[in-house]
């Protein structure tokens, strides 16, 4: 027998938008919501051909809107089908209190998130604010870098989702990736199918076993149940780490969940997220290295569950690191909503290194490897413990 | 009692066993009580979709009342009913009748 | 690696012109990366669009500020803007129609062909045509083929023949 490593390699020039839709396409999908919103569309746009074509065997659902689309496959999801929505930016703030419900009824539903700025005022552009906002709502979170990835990772996320019994939301930049074309390598179809098998699940609704789904929980029950979410969450991050390797061994392609460029000996770190981010800060190591400084760059592709360890082994030792956040935290203690989290996992190991809050890329704000090596010549020069909003008219 | 702990408790708060609420006897709750007269129920059912509680049974059989004759009548499962009074509510001709309890 | 900045007006069809020759990249097995300039897109509106074309992976996300070519499918935006911004030195452009500029210039009447070709002064695939001539960044037979990813049937006739006429007739100024 062949494996797919063996055959025949099919690269195809794809968006990330697109590069989702082949992942949904190859997972077999049962229902997919569908409800339009920029920079999302082109996903839906793409898997409505599909089922047009007759190449996935789908419904396809119209809702009136993203309340209803996660509504709708919260729906599906507990009659036992594989379903998939993708959404960005308000779609998502309206979606939100369905997103405790599904994690809360422990659904292994999949999602596409290009993250796109807030409103008021209105943007259409890219930042991470509104995939921020989802951080306590008991979703996997994965943060993809490149259209490879993307489709990688929806794959992935598939089969952690189903093992774990959690949602899963996959999220990369909105257009600097959602519409950025590049080099998608796809996998056999039959081979995804494999590595995706359908599993019998304990919280679906069959006529011949009846349960009850969403019921009402008294103060002596709801602690319970919620903390069950906490303790899948917090586990599911060696499932994700498994699932990978799993993957990285059938495919030959795997990520972990945290990339890192030049680290070994680096003195200072930038934390970053998002395929526009780390690859600005990955060009910018190089030539912070050129002028002398040791410069390395994290990537979380993790956010939720927080990788808290590997990060906090990573910057116990160095000099100096900063994140840099495509999102403002309104009012927190830092800047950035990430480097809060950061600091956390820091603190909770007893570690003090100092660190910097770059706030960037808010409503796409262009973002230039320049930028970057001006991070690390801060680092290198001392700055520490504040918050910089780069690329802000002041 | 003890109540299950975490790990005894089904994922996402499913309840697996069907009509496990029979274990609840919200008949406790009550303090008026329903008295349903059988002389004046016109056997329209409305009190029967109303309950919230599903405690107003409908009885199979030959029933004459004031020389009119009827294939059934409604008794209410008292083990159930928490006495919210909205059968008396609802009823077209006052054929249900809240009451304290004793 | 090689950084083309495309300058157009909204409808021209710049950005499906990079997402071509990015993809006629690809099926040549290198790496190369499209995205335009987003915004609204509006027609008529000046438009940008980016490709960066290498034999290693691509990482840098940043818009091109410093292109090796310049391509613009509209002289008329050399009065509302400076498309040669950044050129770097010895960088070429790629112009419709013959317009004297301080660089290695080359040109096809490209809104002519459009015209005569597709009734319609949509230049893009004349202006993938010039860019293959004037740059080699691709091989005429992988544009045309990944043409055929974007336009099929008569669309794709039509768009490929314009894109051999065009990859003929580009000249150096």
């Amino acid at each position: 027998m062949t494996t797919a490593l063996q055959k025949a390699r099919t690269v195809l020039a794809l968006t990330s938008n697109y590069a989702a839709a082949y992942a949904v396409k190859a997972a077999d999908v049962d229902v997919v919501a569908v409800y339009p919103i920029t920079p999302q569309t082109t996903i839906v746009e793409k898997i409505a051909e599909f089922v047009d074509d007759g190449e996935l065997n789908a419904e396809l659902i119209h809702v009136e809107s993203e309340h209803s689309a996660m509504s709708a496959v919260v729906g599906a999801a507990a009659a036992g089908a594989r379903v998939f929505t993708a959404t960005s930016s308000q779609g998502l703030e309206l979606m939100h209190e369905v997103l405790h419900i599904a994690s809360g009824l422990r659904l292994p539903i999949v999602m596409a998130v290009p993250a796109r700025a807030l409103s008021a005022p209105i943007s259409i552009h890219g930042d991470y604010s509104d995939v921020m906002n989802t951080r306590d709502t008991g979703w996997i979170t994965y943060i993809a870098a490149s259209a490879q990835e993307v489709y990688d990772t929806i794959i992935q996320a598939y089969k952690v989702a189903e093992t774990v019994l959690l949602p899963a939301m996959v999220a990369y930049d909105g257009f600097l990736m959602s519409h950025t074309t590049e080099p998608v390598e796809l996998n056999d179809e039959e081979e995804v199918r494999r590595f995706l098998p359908r599993k019998d699940r304990p919280n679906v609704l069959k006529p011949e076993k009846p349960i009850t789904m969403g019921a009402f929980a008294m103060p002596d029950y709801y602690y319970e149940i919620k903390y069950q979410v906490q303790e899948a969450l917090l586990g599911s991050l060696k499932v994700i780490e498994e699932v990978d390797r799993e993957y990285g061994r059938t495919f030959g392609r795997s990520y972990g969940v945290l990339q890192t460029y030049r680290v070994e000996d680096a003195d200072y770190i930038v934390v970053a997220y998002g395929g526009a981010s780390f690859g600005n800060a990955r060009e910018a190591v190089d030539a912070a290295r050129e002028k002398g400084i040791k410069a390395g760059a994290v990537r979380l592709r993790v956010f939720r569950p927080f990788p808290a360890d590997y990060i906090a082994k990573l910057l116990a030792d160095v000099k100096a690191f900063a994140v840099v956040d495509r999102a403002i935290a309104f009012g927190g203690p830092a800047g950035g909503p990430v480097f809060a989290e950061v600091v956390t996992a820091l603190w909770m190991r007893g570690i003090d290194t100092p660190g910097l809050s770059i706030v960037h890329g808010i409503g796409q704000r262009s973002m230039y490897v320049e930028d970057f090596v001006k991070i690390f010549e801060m680092l290198k020069d001392g700055e520490k413990s504040k918050v910089v909003y780069m690329g802000l008219r002041l | 009692m003890s109540l299950p702990k975490v790990h005894e408790i089904p994922i996402g708060g499913i309840i697996t066993e069907p009509g496990s609420s029979r274990r609840n006897p919200t008949g406790g709750w009550r303090s008026l009580k329903p008295v349903l007269h059988d002389d004046r129920c016109i056997r329209c059912r409305i009190c029967w979709m109303y309950c919230p509680e599903g405690t107003i049974k409908e009885i199979k059989g030959e029933f004459v009342v004031k020389g009119k004759k009827y294939q059934y009548k409604y008794e209410i499962d008292y083990t159930y009913c928490k006495g919210c009074g909205i059968c008396a509510h609802e009823c077209p001709v006052k054929a249900i009748e809240m009451v304290p309890e004793t | 690696m090689i950084e083309i900045r495309f300058h157009g007006r909204g409808g021209q069809g710049m950005v499906t012109a990079s997402q071509v020759l990015a993809t006629a990249a690809i099926m040549e097995g290198k790496y190369a990366q499209a995205f335009p300039e987003f915004g609204p897109e509006r027609r008529g509106a000046p438009v940008k669009a980016y490709l960066r074309v290498d034999d290693k992976p691509i990482y840098k996300r940043e818009p091109i500020v410093e292109p090796d070519v310049v391509v613009v499918g509209d002289q008329s935006l050399f009065v509302s803007e400076n498309p040669l911004e950044g050129l770097k030195p010895g960088g070429v452009l790629v112009v419709n129609g013959a317009y004297k500029a301080p660089v290695k210039t080359y040109y096809v009447d490209a809104t002519s062909l459009a015209l005569k070709i597709l009734g319609k002064a949509i230049v893009n695939t004349a202006m993938i045509g010039a860019v293959v001539k004037a740059t080699g960044i691709v091989r005429l037979e992988s544009a045309l083929a990944a043409l055929g990813k974007y336009f099929t049937g008569r669309l794709y006739e039509l768009n490929a023949q314009l894109v051999k006429i065009a990859f003929d007739q580009t000249k150096e100024l």
